[in-house]
This record gives C-alpha cells, structure tokens and sequence, in this order.
C-alpha cells in the first residue's frame, strides 16, 4: 500500500477493527478479509486526494460491507455447498469481569482483542497464529509476510488460507472466549505476540532490511492489547521485555552484521527513551499485579538496562530473578540462563554442576546453548582448552549463521593467544 | 524453520525397476508434496537429472578442473531434493521417514542455516 505515512498509520490501526465489525456482522472470516483488504486499498487512494472522510471506520465497514455482500451473492451457489457457516453465528457474551468492557471503550477495539483471540486460536501452531495475526489483525499483505518469513508468497499463502480453514473448522465463533478460557487463550496470544518480537529481532543481527519491522508490529500490537487491559501485568511485562530488548538493538550488531555479546555492547547507544518507558512499565507492573514470567524477563532485562557497565551488573539480582522465575516458569531454558547468572555470583563450578544436571534433560542435550554456556563456564574457571573444545562443539550445532561465526570467532581466540584472551562475556542473549 | 530433504538412490536399480512401480513412488511423494503445499510448509524441491549427466569442479592455484560425473563416488547418489519450512526437526524427519525412497534407499535431512541471530 502507497500511500502518505499518516493515512496508512491510520489504515493500520483501523484495519483490524474494520475486520472485527465485518465478521462480527456477516461471519465468512475468509471472504470478509479480502473485502476489508478491497476497502483499505480504495481507501488509501482516495483519502489522500479526497480527504479522509469524517467517520473512517464506518466508511470502511460500508465499503467492506457492500463488497462482501456482493461477493456473498456472486457465489451463492458454490458457498451453498460448504457445510461451514462456522462464524457467521451472532456473538457470544461479552467477555469476564476484569476483561470485560467499561462501557466507554470503542467497539471497534474490542474487535481487535476478539481478533486476536480468534487469530490466536489455540488449534493453530504457532506459525500459522502468527502468520494469521500479522495478516488479520496487523494489516501485513502475504507478501510482506512472507519476505519477513524469508518463504515464498505462495508457502504463507496456504499457511494463512489454512489457518482460516481451521479455524471454520473449529466452529469458533466472532466472540470473546469464554469466562473460563480467558487467561488460557490470553496467554497464547501473549506468545504470539512474543514470538513475532523474537523473529523480527533475532533477524535484525543476519542483515535483512525488510523483517526488523517485525518487531515493530509486535511492538505496536502488544501497545493494543495493552490499551485495552491496561491492569494485566502479564500484558504490561511482555511490552517492558520488548521495549527493553529493543533498546540494546543498535548495540547488538557489530560490522558486517556480527553478534556483539551483551557484556560486550557499547552502552551509551542503547535507546535511552525505551529503557525509561519499560523500566516504568515493569515497575509499575510488579508493584501493582499478580506476579508473572514476562514480568520477571522484563525486570531480567531492567537489570542489564540499569548497569552503566557490563562489570556493574547486578549479579545476585539476576540470579534472585532467575530463581523466582524457574520457580513459576521451570523448564530448560530458564535452568540454562540461571547457570549463567549462577556462574556471576558464585562461581565457575556450581554452574558447571547445574550444567551436567540438563544434560540428561532431551530437550537440552545437544542444543547449542548449552555447550555454549559451558564453554563460557570453563573459561571463567581458567580451563582454556575445554572452552575452546566446547565453544567449537557450540558452533558445530548453531544453526544460525551469525551465531556460527560468533561461537567459532571465541573458539579461534581461545585457542591462539593463550593467557591474552579479552575478559570473557556473558553468553547471554546480546 | 528451514530444512533440506535430499532424496537418495541408487540409479542403477531405479533404472531396473518396472514402470508401475516408478509412477507408484512419483504418486507417493507427489501425495506427499499436495499435503506439505496445502499445510503451508512446502518451499521448494525438484527432481535431478541423472547423477552421470553431473559435473564436478575444483579450482586448483587458480586452474579449474571439470570432471564428468558427481563428486561422490558412491552407488547412491542424490537425485532430488525438497525444502520444507516446519515447527521441528523431529516434524522434517516425519515427512522423510513417508517420502517412498526412505523405504528402498535413503533421505538426508539437514537443517539449513539461518541468516538470523540469537533470540531475545
């Protein structure tokens, strides 16, 4: 879509509303979304030469709507023969105390929530909810979906009619979950959402142009989702994660698109305004709502945000965290991050010792990070040629590239200047 | 994520096989190729032509050298190959251990390296 910054911002933001109030009002998830893709684009050019009209939504729910009735009647007979009429069912009850409108809210925002949920579906694996989401909800076109996937249009194309086709299936209706699925189904959205941050994030180190806006969207979802459950502290952690991990973007990338380790990141190019809106954000969070993961990230990364220097971090809040967050949130990947702020606080040893615990764990074996993470063990502990040994066998099972060269780079270090190797980094995401 | 599939055979007895039981394998994994594309996790693949049809090249101080024939001497060679975008490994060796070579020959599967970073 071309067309001047201010009307797509506007487009975008009203798109998934237009899609709510469409599906809503006719059901047909599938054909009401080409009908709103027709309706933004007639509206994208045209605004710009007619002016944006007074009620923008409703002339893009008009516009939607009469497409989508015209399309309805154009293939009557075929649509005759499909059994589905899986979201056309008026909506179920407004959704649970706590969640539940105040009255004042648009219903148009509340669209954009109750499409999420439905985009979020959790039939749906994780690459089609977002593959879904990013379509229905962020107004992205198939293609621009698929470049930031790195497939080809017609891989995401499938993906996305797919996804739709389950969900039909499903016999999921145009409606706020039930009362006892809210949290369940927020939950997954809170991933998806987390995901998409992760996939626009990790690629901003290999030197795509097009998928940092990846995290961008996220970004600006979650600030919706946030609009309209501004008490949840979940909601509020994961946006403090994201602001707080976007801040250190700018540091994270040395020349040619090389990984820079945290501890080795020039601090003063961290985006000072996003640190400062998650640190109130998370803050504000733990202080008022019940306690969550994201939450506990959020004040992970607050940490790392806060220390001038990487030697300034403060270690034993890291770890006090790690040891909260393995307690509500246990699982391998948190044991791996909690060995390395073990390692900070008391040492090499009790680390390796936590190490050779998930090793047995067949989630873990084998996996890179966790030959990394020993690497980094045994070389806090002195033992230069058992870092080198692990940090080759880290590399050998990366399967990113930039992390390749990273892990072979501190390898290669380990092993040609003995006694000279540069103070060891954490190994903590960069 | 992203995987290459590589089919193996041995073209000597591919070649010996009677016609009904080739369009049988090329029925089979077409099958399997319609259900990936409508799942959303095929990418890509083709089928090779014959592996003696194949050249292989060295540069040497700067002097190629060609050779007729695949760089492996080996009775089983690859002769096709698909790119499948799915959830796990675990998920890439499901659809080999059903591509109809996997009973007669073999399939390599190989995670294809990403351009991007660590996550957050």
């Amino acid at each position: 879509m071309r067309t001047d910054a201010g009307t797509e911002r506007l487009l975008r933001e009203l798109a998934p509303q237009v899609l709510g109030a469409v599906v809503r009002r006719y059901g047909h998830f599938d054909a009401a979304e080409d009908a709103v893709q027709e309706a933004l684009l007639a509206a994208a050019t045209q605004w710009p030469v007619q002016g944006v009209p007074e009620r923008p939504r409703g002339w893009l729910v008009t516009v939607a709507s009469r497409r989508l009735t015209d399309q309805l009647r154009s293939d009557e007979a075929r649509r005759r023969r499909e059994a589905a009429a899986a979201m056309a069912e008026p909506p179920g009850p407004p959704g649970p105390a706590g969640a539940a409108p105040d009255g004042e809210r648009a219903s148009g925002q509340d669209d954009t929530l109750t499409l999420l949920f439905l985009c979020c579906h959790p039939e749906l694996t994780p690459a089609s909810q977002l593959a879904l989401t990013l379509r229905a909800v962020g107004g992205l076109t198939t293609a621009e979906i698929a470049r930031a996937f790195l497939v080809p249009e017609s891989t995401m194309a499938q993906r996305i009619s797919r996804a739709k086709q389950r969900i039909a299936a499903t016999g999921a209706r145009f409606a706020a979950p039930p009362a006892g699925e809210w949290a369940g189904r927020l939950r997954v959205v809170l991933h998806v959402l987390y995901l998409m941050f992760n996939e626009g994030y990790a690629a901003t180190s290999g030197g795509e142009t097009s998928r940092p806006e990846l995290t961008a969207e996220a970004i600006r979802l979650t600030r919706a989702v946030r609009r309209l459950l501004p008490g949840d502290g979940e909601v509020a952690g994961l946006l403090a994660l994201m602001l707080l991990t976007e801040a250190r973007r700018p540091a994270r990338c040395g020349p040619g698109g090389a990984l820079v380790p945290l501890a080795e990141q020039d601090r003063t190019r961290w985006d000072q305004e996003l640190i400062h809106e998650g640190l109130a954000l998370v803050t504000g969070a733990l202080t008022t709502a019940p306690l969550g993961a994201y939450q506990i990230e959020a004040a992970i990364a607050a940490v790392h945000a806060e220390a001038a220097t990487a030697a300034g971090t403060d270690w034993p809040q890291i770890l006090a965290l790690y040891n909260l967050l393995e307690r509500i949130s246990p699982g391998p990947v948190v044991t791996l991050n909690r060995a390395v702020a073990v390692a900070m606080v008391r040492g090499p040893r009790p680390a390796l010792d936590l190490l050779a615990a998930l090793e047995t764990d067949e989630r873990m074996a084998g996996h890179h990070r966790l030959a990394a993470v020993r690497a980094h063990c045994h070389e806090l502990a002195g033992d230069r040629g058992a870092a080198a040994g692990d940090y080759r066998a880290a590399a050998r099972t990366a399967t990113s590239l930039p992390e390749r060269r990273y892990l072979e780079a501190r390898a290669a270090q380990l092993a040609a200047a003995p006694g000279r190797a540069r103070a060891a980094g954490t190994v903590g995401s960069p | 994520m992203k995987y290459l599939l590589m089919i193996y055979q041995n073209p000597a007895t591919w070649q010996a096989m009677p016609e009904s039981d080739k369009k049988a394998f090329m029925d089979e994994a077409g099958a399997i190729v319609d259900e990936l594309t409508a799942s959303g996790e095929w990418v890509g693949g083709e089928g090779l032509a014959d592996p003696s049809t194949a050249a292989s090249v060295r540069v040497r101080d700067g002097v190629p050298a060609v050779t007729d024939g695949p760089f492996a001497e080996a009775k089983e060679q690859v002769v096709g190959y698909c790119i499948v975008d799915c959830e796990s490994r675990d998920r890439a060796i499901e659809i080999a251990i059903r591509w109809p070579d996997a009973r007669r020959w073999g399939m390599e599967v190989r995670p294809i390296l990403s351009p991007d970073g660590v996550e957050m």
